[in-house]
């Protein structure tokens, strides 16, 4: 008796001396900086809340954020919208098809943003692929500027979020009882009824939790909008980034970071919450 | 009785694989009807077809005359309780009631009054405002069949709807699925590998095996008098006696095996004499007797020793060894006497206790 709860406890603390290492690492080269940047936003470049009331006083902050916020909100609607077509395509095609189609969609995790955003330009610029072709079919007759704009930044973020918002969809939607429908049906419900009425309800929960992945994802979205904006199209990372790298202004820098880092835990917050409701859904 | 669905040759194929056979079927208006059969006899096949989820390769389905082969299933206004019910999770019991009248248009005060009195049969007045997952098994059944009869279907298909409870629980829903059959009037078309199920709720059984209709009769019939061995085997326990016939006479045959003979009815399977046959024999027909007793002498009797006993409460189930190797199942009332393992005993039975059955065909 007394052995075995030595030898257990033996165990544990081997345990928590294994813990303790990645726990030592993640302080020492995460949690320290991230205090850092908190305590710069601070006390950079004098002590008070100088940085926090640029948010209210200065338009050019308050221009990238809104620009932030928006090309966001922009980017989550456009996601859910082809992931769900996806994930949905996905749950009703063969089992052939499907891999096919799972492994286009994984794929595309293993190709970085940067050679990603650098194809977009290659294809949107006026000279690209897509101008070339609707002016060949006598579509338009001057190039459209589809890309150093919000559209190109669009597309760029929505082509790098689909995998985000299609995967999370595709177990949500997998876990619906494959008989309700047929029940719906059965019960006197059009196709389109059943999906309305019983399918759609009951992936919403899906939606929402994709949904804030790919919102939050896309808020911190840095390396897309800086080659597919331009210059012109500007997010909150890559003003974060100016910030520190070439205007010198750290504390305003700090003072952005900390409030998408907020943003962003209050968002995780959410969904941890909804993440719940989900599982109690599910029984 | 007016015939309310009829099925005209139905058959399914899936590339080479035939699920149903072509198939006839006509089930008469109120009936309460049972698809009995192992999984993959074709009695889901059959039922989704009905409800319009399983188109047929061939052959017509007819409602009161009218074809239906080809509506879609929310046009043919059946109501359907799935296997595991597939109530809506996130819809209250209220609302999942009245799911089939909204879909006919059906909504508010309009509506209230039939779902109230669905729930009511449904003995659920008081679960109105729960969702399902917070339902037992039991109740969420209930729910399952307010739901399909709320807006008065012509038929009311039943896919194995109490599979999922315990033995308790089904027997107490068998009673009540007889009472709200005859309470509401529907014709009602239940699938089930169950045979106890079949057995005492149906109206008249259909015995499927393999894609193939083997036996449609009303249980005591299908009981007393299966056609084939199948039947006889699926349907309840019983004994197979092998032999040749000897002779036939007023529907009766004599049967000779290798160690003893027994009459046997004929059943309409009228072998040619000195053919091999085979007799159904059920273990309750048979009494046992020791060796020295003369009083259960009879025509048919045959020796053995006992080999295995099982209790059973009401009935003791002996199983004899028979002289030619072969073993005998008889099932006599507790309580008269001990059976000791090894001991020997004569098992006889009345000249028309045996029924002719025709032999399965080898499974090739």
């Amino acid at each position: 008796m007394s052995a075995a709860a030595a030898s257990s406890s033996g165990t544990e603390r081997l345990y928590w001396l294994m813990l303790l290492a990645p726990c030592v690492f993640l302080a020492l080269f995460y949690l320290a900086p991230v205090l850092n940047v908190l305590v710069l936003s601070f006390t950079v470049p004098r002590p008070g809340v100088a940085n926090y009331a640029e948010l209210v006083n200065n338009a050019a902050v308050q221009r990238v954020l809104w620009t932030t916020v928006r090309i966001g909100a922009i980017t989550t609607v456009l996601a859910l919208l082809i992931g769900y077509v996806v994930a949905y395509a996905l749950l009703h095609c063969g089992p052939r098809e499907r891999r096919i189609l799972l492994g286009i969609v994984v794929a595309s995790f293993w190709i970085s943003a940067l050679i990603r955003a650098f194809a977009w330009v290659a294809l949107l610029q006026s000279r690209g692929l897509v101008n070339a072709l609707l002016i060949s079919a006598g579509v338009i007759d001057s190039p459209l500027s589809l890309v150093r704009n919000e559209f190109g930044v669009v597309v760029g973020m929505v082509h790098y979020m689909l995998p985000y918002a299609i995967l999370p969809l595709y177990t949500s939607l997998r876990g619906i009882d494959d008989r309700l429908v047929p029940a719906a049906r059965a019960l006197g419900a059009t196709p389109s009824q059943a999906f309305r009425w019983v399918f759609l309800p009951l992936s919403l929960p899906g939606l929402i939790g994709a949904g804030v992945i790919v919102m939050i994802f896309s808020l911190g979205f840095y390396i897309t909008p800086a080659i597919l904006g331009g210059g012109r199209t500007i997010m909150v990372a890559e003003f974060i980034s100016v910030q520190i790298s070439e205007t010198l202004r750290w504390g305003l820098a700090a003072m952005l970071a900390t409030v998408l880092l907020g943003t962003v835990l209050l968002l995780v917050m959410w969904l941890s919450r909804f993440m719940d409701v989900e599982q109690a859904l599910r029984k | 009785m007016k015939d309310t669905l009829v099925l005209d040759k139905v058959e399914k194929r899936y590339g080479d694989f035939v699920a149903l056979e072509p198939t006839d079927l006509t089930i008469g208006a109120g009936e309460f009807i049972t698809l009995l059969g192992p999984s993959g006899s074709g009695k889901t096949t059959i039922l989704m077809s009905i409800a319009g989820f399983v188109s047929p390769s061939r052959g017509r389905i007819l409602l009161d005359g009218r074809d239906v082969t080809a509506l879609p299933p929310e046009r043919r206004n059946f109501g359907v309780v799935f296997q595991g019910y597939a109530l809506f999770p996130h819809l209250t019991v209220f609302d999942n009631v009245a799911f089939p009248l909204r879909a006919r248009g059906i909504t508010g005060e309009a509506a209230r009054p039939k779902v109230l009195a669905a729930l009511e049969m449904a003995k659920l007045q008081t679960f109105a405002h729960r969702y399902p997952r917070q339902l037992s098994g039991g109740q969420q059944q209930r729910v399952a069949l307010a739901r399909s009869l709320v807006f008065s279907p012509e038929l009311l298909l039943l896919d194995e709807p109490l599979s999922a409870l315990d033995r308790a629980l089904r027997k107490e829903f068998q009673t009540e699925f007889k009472s709200i059959h005859r309470e509401v009037g529907t014709t009602f078309i239940y699938v089930t590998h169950d045979q106890e199920e079949a057995l005492t709720m149906s109206d008249r059984i259909v015995i499927l095996d393999r894609g193939r209709i083997l036996q449609i009769a009303p249980p005591s019939e299908l009981y007393e008098r299966p056609a084939t061995e199948f039947v006889a085997g699926f349907l309840g326990k019983s004994n197979f006696l092998r032999g040749r016939t000897a002779s036939a006479s007023q529907g009766q045959v004599e049967l000779h095996m290798p160690g003893f003979v027994s009459t046997a009815a004929e059943n309409g399977v009228a072998p040619r004499v000195g053919a091999p046959a085979v007799a159904a024999l059920r273990p309750e027909k048979i009494r046992l007797a020791q060796p020295r007793d003369r009083a259960g002498a009879s025509a048919c009797q045959v020796r053995g020793r006992v080999s295995d006993v099982t209790y059973l409460g009401a009935s003791v189930e002996v199983e004899l060894k028979l002289e030619d190797g072969e073993s005998l199942l008889a099932a006599v009332p507790a309580g008269q006497r001990s059976f000791v393992e090894g001991e020997e005993m004569v098992a006889s039975w009345g000249s028309d206790a045996a029924i002719l059955v025709r032999p399965s065909e080898a499974s090739s």
